[in-house]
């Protein structure tokens, strides 16, 4: 993969795609992770 | 020898004593004899245990006053009330002894105010910490001064301070955020001594938030002990919602630990630093990663869904120490790494004993402090009065 970096666009396109994809894994991921923080608590009334 | 002098005369106070004493003969050695007879500090490192430890870790773990002040008072969780005042003694105490380790580590303690006073350096990072920490030792003083003025009978300066509370905590939290970052910009200026798993242009942000993490653990951590050395001091509402305020702060840091977590993959992925990982640095890393910050988020996830008060203590000291290891790894185990092992620092003993001393100094005020005013309790005529 190194081999294909020649300039500054090269690197950014390659850094940012991987970061872009764990952001979204990383955003899914605190969704569950709120649930399994949180899941054992009482339930809050609402009506 | 009287039965209160013997009583006295017991195994932590005799080893305090002999710290205390110790610790004396070490400042008049180094004030005496100057900065290199104690040190091991040089032009290649500057900064060591006494900047690494007694500062970076000191007002980190300072934190928690902000932290559960903003809590109570802004956000608007009265549960956590009784964790206030302890949280405020001991950032206090925290802050107020890191400008005392100050002292040890200037060439010329006595230009500690230049900065202020005399020649500001308004671009400097170091000005801009200089500035929130003098501001945030005077916020947090007046912030802690209630229980003093309670405890003396001052009761017209009592409720003038009391009266200053939200302004006071609205001040904490802007210069906390302010010099908590700065503290981590402040090695911004060395991209090429710092080792690229650490440095990165986002440093400020991840000494915020680590800095919330140890905020939240050192409250448990230091509530912990206070069960255990000064439970005869705590009154029913101290007691009662002790477990509440170690669960609701396990569940923030546990969030906050995970949040962190992800952010610093982010940082190694946007510098492309995975390479780095197979190394002996990439080793010490993910210790602190793994160890660090990820075992305390979940030990703190599973402690408040099993409600269980002992796991979420042994996440809280993993999270104290993890910001020890941070800080230290930052400014000492990573710093300067391309430098031959000959050239790199290490702490000479008397520095440690000097740290030492101060951490005592801190231990011997607190505990001054808690078994004479109302911190752990309320004071009878000051009941539910603030």
């Amino acid at each position: 993969m190194e081999n294909l970096i020649y300039t500054l666009h090269d690197f950014m396109l390659h850094t940012k795609t991987i970061t872009y994809v764990l952001m979204g894994v990383a955003l899914v991921s605190f969704v569950g992770y709120w649930k399994f923080l949180t899941g054992r608590e009482e339930k809050m009334r609402k009506y | 020898m009287s039965h209160d002098q013997k009583k006295f005369w017991h195994a932590g106070n005799i080893l305090t004593a002999i710290i205390l004493a110790g610790g004396l003969v070490l400042t008049f050695l180094r004030f005496y004899k100057g900065i290199g007879a104690v040190s091991n500090l040089d032009d290649n490192n500057p900064w060591g245990l006494w900047i690494g430890f007694d500062l970076m870790c000191g007002v980190a773990l300072a934190a928690g006053g902000y932290v559960t002040s903003a809590s109570c008072y802004l956000f608007g969780m009265k549960h956590y009330h009784s964790a206030v005042r302890p949280a405020i003694t001991t950032a206090f105490l925290g802050y107020f002894f890191v400008v005392v380790a100050l002292l040890y580590d200037l060439g010329h303690p006595w230009r500690l105010p230049y900065p202020l006073v005399y020649s500001q350096g308004t671009t400097s990072l170091l000005f801009e910490v200089g500035l929130c920490v003098s501001l945030y030792v005077s916020v947090l003083f007046i912030e802690w001064s209630p229980a003093a003025f309670e405890w003396l009978g001052m009761r017209k300066l009592r409720n003038i301070a009391v009266k200053l509370t939200l302004p006071l905590t609205i001040m904490g939290v802007v210069l906390s955020t302010m010099h908590q970052s700065s503290l981590g910009a402040l090695f911004l200026i060395a991209p090429g001594k710092l080792h690229p798993l650490w440095y990165s242009s986002f440093m400020p942000v991840f000494f915020f938030i680590s800095s919330m993490v140890a905020g939240t653990s050192m409250v448990i951590f230091e509530g912990t002990l206070a069960h255990k050395g000064l439970h005869r001091m705590m009154d029913e509402t101290h007691l009662k919602e002790a477990n509440g305020v170690a669960f609701g702060f396990a569940k923030a840091a546990s969030f906050i630990l995970a949040g962190y977590f992800f952010i610093k993959v982010f940082d190694i992925t946007m510098d492309d630093d995975w390479k780095y990982l197979a190394t002996g640095y990439g080793a010490i890393f993910l210790v602190e990663m793994f160890g660090f910050v990820l075992l305390p988020s979940f030990l703190y996830a599973i402690g408040v869904r099993e409600k269980n008060l002992k796991i979420v203590r042994i996440a809280s000291v993993l999270g104290v120490l993890g910001i020890v290891v941070n800080r230290f790894n930052v400014s000492m185990v990573a710093f300067n790494w391309q430098l031959p092992a000959a050239e790199r620092y290490f702490p000479s003993l008397m520095e440690v004993g000097i740290s030492i001393f101060v951490v005592t100094l801190i231990i011997t005020t607190y505990r001054f402090i808690t078994t004479r005013m109302p911190v752990l309790f309320e004071h009878p005529e000051y009941k539910d009065a603030h």
